[in-house]
């Protein structure tokens, strides 16, 4: 499958790619197959050679903490932004601090929702935006939402700001780009939990710890989109403001940031998304909130209640999700001449005749200011009972499951990854790299595992990346057809692509919940997670290359006589691979990200080391295995799109 | 053409792009061939122009994509800086002006127009038109005023309101030329102004260009790739090709005598005499012999347009005179003949 596209042509001391990669291969084999005539170190990286890369990064940040005093800095900033923390915390759920004027009844701020709602995308999102809150505060969680949503008002913000900053700062400037960008790929393949360690030594724990990671954790993406946007902004639309006589100033703020609109919206919206995730799982580093109690409530099993909250943190994640993208999407229209101030600024006035109403209306109903928690209602009673029938019903079914992969999948090839010696990996990777992108792409493989081998952590890495192989290659198997026969129609393609669309703005921490229900907490519900996890985008993409295929091509395999297999093996797939990689891609950082986020719930892999990491606030150790995990995730990135760029660029596409 | 000052000149002006094309233009002698630029890896967009623009004239630049042209043009606007050479605007070398001095010049004497409009998409007609007075610091309702004058000179009163993804292309391009109208330039570039929009539009858009020019008075610089459009609009075409100007000259003079064979292929197509005005086919002796018409005719008419005197009145010259009356010359019967109906084969 593998396509004949060698980015180098003229070859490595004078042979070219193919003849590397069949030396590499023969290598592999050799160190893999008669690995009892050599000598151990081939086998294992020897202690020698491991560096104690964690008790660098220690030292280093105990002379950042202490000597240089950086410990008052950060006190300075998680002071300001607990001010800001106290202001959102008083007005959403009335905690007592400055200014004093909450709580916000409940309804006044359904009501909002419902109006903003309304004004993005009408009917139908003022439902689910207005829904949302209607369904928190009858559910009795509106304090732990209001705790989840105090951080997420000021972590957005302040993200958006600093990506806005750092994004026009790397577009002015290429060297500073050159350098902020492999910062922002390691930043965005490191694990959730990489970032709390640092968070922790230097701010503490608690909602303003909870909110500086946040902040740390969404700022990557808006810095890209900001780039992207202010890159893509049209040459005419730069030229015509420069031919008005801008200055370069005027030119930023009247002309490119505006037209960057999009982009940058775009931004706020992962932006949102990802402050979301991070506050979901800040409750690792005792963060209150929905997050919190989502964690209590798996780890004691008590699946109805966590079920009741997973939905929540859904319906807070499709209306965020969904207003932003309303928002990014729309475009301003004109209002005919003398349409009255009220006809023009409509929304704002409803809003706020709506919101005194409300505001008014609770001082004399309560249960309107506020849904008290015997006034709340449940369903994780008949949750329960239904969810008990269930895992009795499938109970065969998981277990045999259960059995089936553990005995025959999982040990044997946990077994295998951890019997292979560590240079013939090397050598493998070296063999692909050569395959895929010549003398660089060699390179840039090797010396990522070279790194993971010296760092001392060569068996967990070899635990984690065994189980994403089988998490993903699960995934395809399920991922792959469906969507795959989703392309046949319109209609089905449409809805599928909104399913995953939807299921992708999900936290990750959500995705645990049924698992731990089906097959409660083991390695199998680990996997379990990081299939469904990883499956989405490889469904989504393979819909999509599959279904933009240029339908010319299509039309005229049709017209050549091919039945609809035919097609979709001979056109329109070898077309879509390209796409489908991607796919895989995602699917491989998404497991990756799922496998540590998992590892509370019981693995032996990096992410189980992690956790340790966190607990015993251990910078160094934390920051090594994030760094692992990363290194590992840029390693397929590079060598899934080195192929997928080239194999586009054989085929003519884009 | 009236004599009168130049407002644009450059001599010798060279654009290339790609890695050092300073030292590399150091190193090879003018005349080095497109080709072997392109060999060492450079692409040269303009090459060895020299060209002066006088006030008050239109000139189009033609020539296929890629040819140039666009660069050209932006090199006037100093949107780009050239490799080598000098353009003077109104006798200032504007490659030596500070970036100050250059957004001056821009915010008072010069506007553009895009071929794909380059418009604000989140702002009205309104503040679209209003832009390049908000960015020299006019107040709110002065500036307003102004634009309203424009919209209404382009035929877009009531839709000052609209958004540019409210209109139609066409219209959004006539929002691109008030726009670039609205500080009064003297000169205005136009970059394919109409070869966004079909071809319909395109030829209601030429009219209404005309009218413009013809109120307006400015020094234009016109790119098109519409060889048609070319001879439409330009009082001179100066056609493009791999970078240089292969001929500058009067669409007459173009069309009667094409200087080089790349030339000679856009005329074959064209209608001679649709083209050709009669001040365009002078004679040059003062007085030929033969028998001269009692009555002139107009030098600003084509040749097509005489046809039916030239048929009817059998005189082998008839007198030429401009619009003020002014005799220019004689034209040939025979040859205007040749033109209009082809050479006489079979005699």
């Amino acid at each position: 499958m593998l396509g004949s596209t060698n980015l180098s042509s003229n070859g490595f001391l004078g042979l070219n790619n193919k003849h590397w990669t069949f030396i590499f291969l023969a290598i592999t084999l050799v160190l893999a197959l008669f690995k009892g005539i050599f000598p151990e170190g081939l086998t294992r990286p020897p202690e020698f050679l491991v560096l104690p890369f964690a008790d660098w990064i220690n030292f280093f940040f105990v002379f950042l903490r202490d000597d240089l005093g950086l410990i008052y800095v950060s006190r300075a900033i998680s002071g300001g932004v607990e001010w800001l923390l106290d202001i959102t915390a008083n007005l959403l759920y009335g905690k007592h601090r400055w200014p004093r004027i909450g709580p916000i009844p409940w309804s006044a701020i359904a009501a909002t929702a419902f109006v903003l709602g309304y004004s993005l995308g009408g009917w139908r999102l003022s439902l689910i935006s207005g829904g949302t809150f209607i369904w928190i505060a009858v559910m009795g969680q509106w304090k732990w939402a209001m705790e989840t949503l105090s951080v997420i008002i000021v972590a957005t913000p302040i993200s958006v700001l600093i990506g806005l900053i750092f994004g026009t700062l790397a577009w002015r400037s290429k060297i500073f780009e050159r350098i902020l960008n492999p910062i922002l790929n390691v930043a965005q393949t490191m694990p959730h939990f990489a970032y709390m360690i640092p968070v922790v030594v230097f701010i503490g724990v608690g909602p303003k710890a909870g909110a500086i990671v946040t902040v740390i954790f969404a700022v990557p993406p808006m810095i890209r989109m900001t780039l992207l946007g202010l890159k893509s902004v049209p040459p005419e639309v730069i030229e015509g403001g420069k031919m008005a006589g801008s200055t370069g100033w005027q030119l930023l703020r009247f002309v490119r940031i505006p037209s960057a609109r999009t982009e940058i919206l775009i931004g706020v919206n992962q932006v949102i998304m990802q402050c979301l995730a991070m506050v979901v799982l800040a409750s690792f580093i005792g963060m209150p909130g929905l997050g919190q109690k989502l964690l209590q409530l798996l780890q004691s099993l008590k699946i109805g209640q966590s079920v009741e909250i997973g939905i929540s943190i859904v319906l807070i994640a499709i209306t965020l999700d969904r207003c932003t993208q309303a928002w990014a999407k729309r475009q301003p229209i004109h209002f005919p001449k003398g349409t009255s101030i009220f006809l023009r600024h409509k929304f704002f006035f409803s809003w706020l005749v709506l919101f005194v109403l409300f505001l008014v209306l609770g001082k004399f109903i309560p249960i309107l200011e506020e849904v008290k928690r015997n006034q709340a209602l449940s369903i994780s009673s008949p949750i329960e009972t239904g969810v008990d029938w269930l895992v009795i019903t499938l109970d065969p079914v998981t277990q045999w499951i259960r059995w089936f992969l553990i005995t025959w999948i999982l040990i044997p090839l946990r077994n295998f990854y951890l019997w292979v010696p560590f240079t013939a990996v090397l050598a493998l990777l070296a063999c692909i790299g050569f395959r895929i992108g010549g003398v660089r792409s060699a390179l840039i493989c090797t010396s990522f595992f070279v790194l993971i081998a010296i760092s001392g952590w060569w068996d967990r890495t070899m635990i984690t990346v065994y189980t994403v192989t089988v998490a993903v290659i699960i995934a395809a198997i399920i991922g792959f057809p469906m969507g795959v026969f989703a392309s046949f129609g319109d209609r089905s393609s449409k809805t599928i692509l909104l399913i995953c669309d939807t299921l992708q703005t999900f936290p990750s921490f959500i995705y645990l919940i049924p698992v731990v229900m089906l097959f409660g907490v083991n390695d199998v519900a680990v996997i379990g997670a990081v299939v469904l996890f990883a499956a989405v985008p490889l469904t989504r993409y393979t819909v999509e290359g599959l279904r933009n295929v240029d339908p010319q091509i299509i039309e005229a395999s049709q017209m050549s006589g091919a039945t609809k297999y035919q097609t979709l093996f001979k056109a329109r797939l070898p077309m879509a691979i390209p796409t489908i990689m991607v796919g895989v891609n995602q699917s491989v950082m998404f497991s990756l990200f799922m496998v540590i986020i998992a590892a509370f719930i019981g693995t032996q892999d990096l992410g189980q080391e992690m956790q340790r990491a966190l607990s015993f606030t251990d910078v160094g150790k934390g920051l090594v295995l994030g760094l692992i995990v990363s290194f590992i995730g840029l390693m397929v990135d590079h060598l899934i799109m080195t192929w997928s760029y080239s194999r586009k660029k054989a085929l003519g596409i884009n | 053409m009236t004599e009168s000052k130049t407002v644009i000149s450059c001599s010798n002006i060279w654009k290339l792009f790609g890695r050092n094309p300073k030292g590399y233009l150091q190193g090879i002698p003018d005349d080095t061939p497109y080709e072997k630029i392109v060999e060492d890896g450079y692409i040269a967009a303009v090459r060895q122009v020299s060209l002066d623009i006088t006030e008050g004239e239109m000139i189009v630049i033609m020539g296929l994509s890629g040819s140039g042209k666009s660069t050209l043009v932006r090199c006037f606007a100093r949107l780009l800086d050239i490799t080598r050479g000098n353009i003077w605007v109104d006798g200032e070398d504007i490659g030596k002006m500070s970036e100050n001095q250059l957004i001056q010049l821009r915010r008072k004497k010069m506007g553009m127009v895009f071929q794909n409009f380059g418009l604000l998409p989140h702002r009205t007609v309104l503040n679209n038109v209003g832009f390049p007075l908000e960015m020299r610091g006019q107040g709110v309702h002065e500036r307003h005023e102004r634009a309203m004058e424009m919209i209404d000179l382009v035929g877009l009163g009531g839709r000052e309101d609209y958004y540019p993804r409210e209109l139609s292309g066409g219209q959004q391009q006539r929002v691109g030329i008030a726009r670039s109208l609205a500080i009064e330039p003297d000169i205005w570039f136009l970059d394919e102004p109409f070869s966004a929009l079909d071809p319909l539009i395109r030829r209601e858009m030429q009219d209404e260009f005309l009218r413009l020019q013809e109120m307006l008075n400015k020094t234009i610089v016109f790119i098109t790739h519409d060889f048609d459009e070319a001879l439409r609009l330009a009082d001179r075409i100066a056609i493009m090709k791999d970078g240089a100007i292969e001929q500058c000259d009067t669409p007459d003079q173009i069309v009667l005598k094409p200087a080089t064979e790349y030339v000679s292929k856009f005329t074959l197509e064209v209608e001679k005499a649709r083209v050709v005005h009669a001040r365009g086919m002078l004679q040059a002796t003062r007085n030929p012999e033969g028998s001269i018409a009692n009555f002139s005719i107009s030098g600003e008419k084509t040749i097509q347009e005489l046809a039916r005197t030239l048929v009817n009145e059998e005189f082998e010259f008839y007198p030429v005179e401009d619009s003020a009356g002014q005799n220019l010359g004689f034209l040939n019967r025979q040859e205007a003949l040749e033109l209009l109906i082809g050479p006489n084969n079979a005699g």
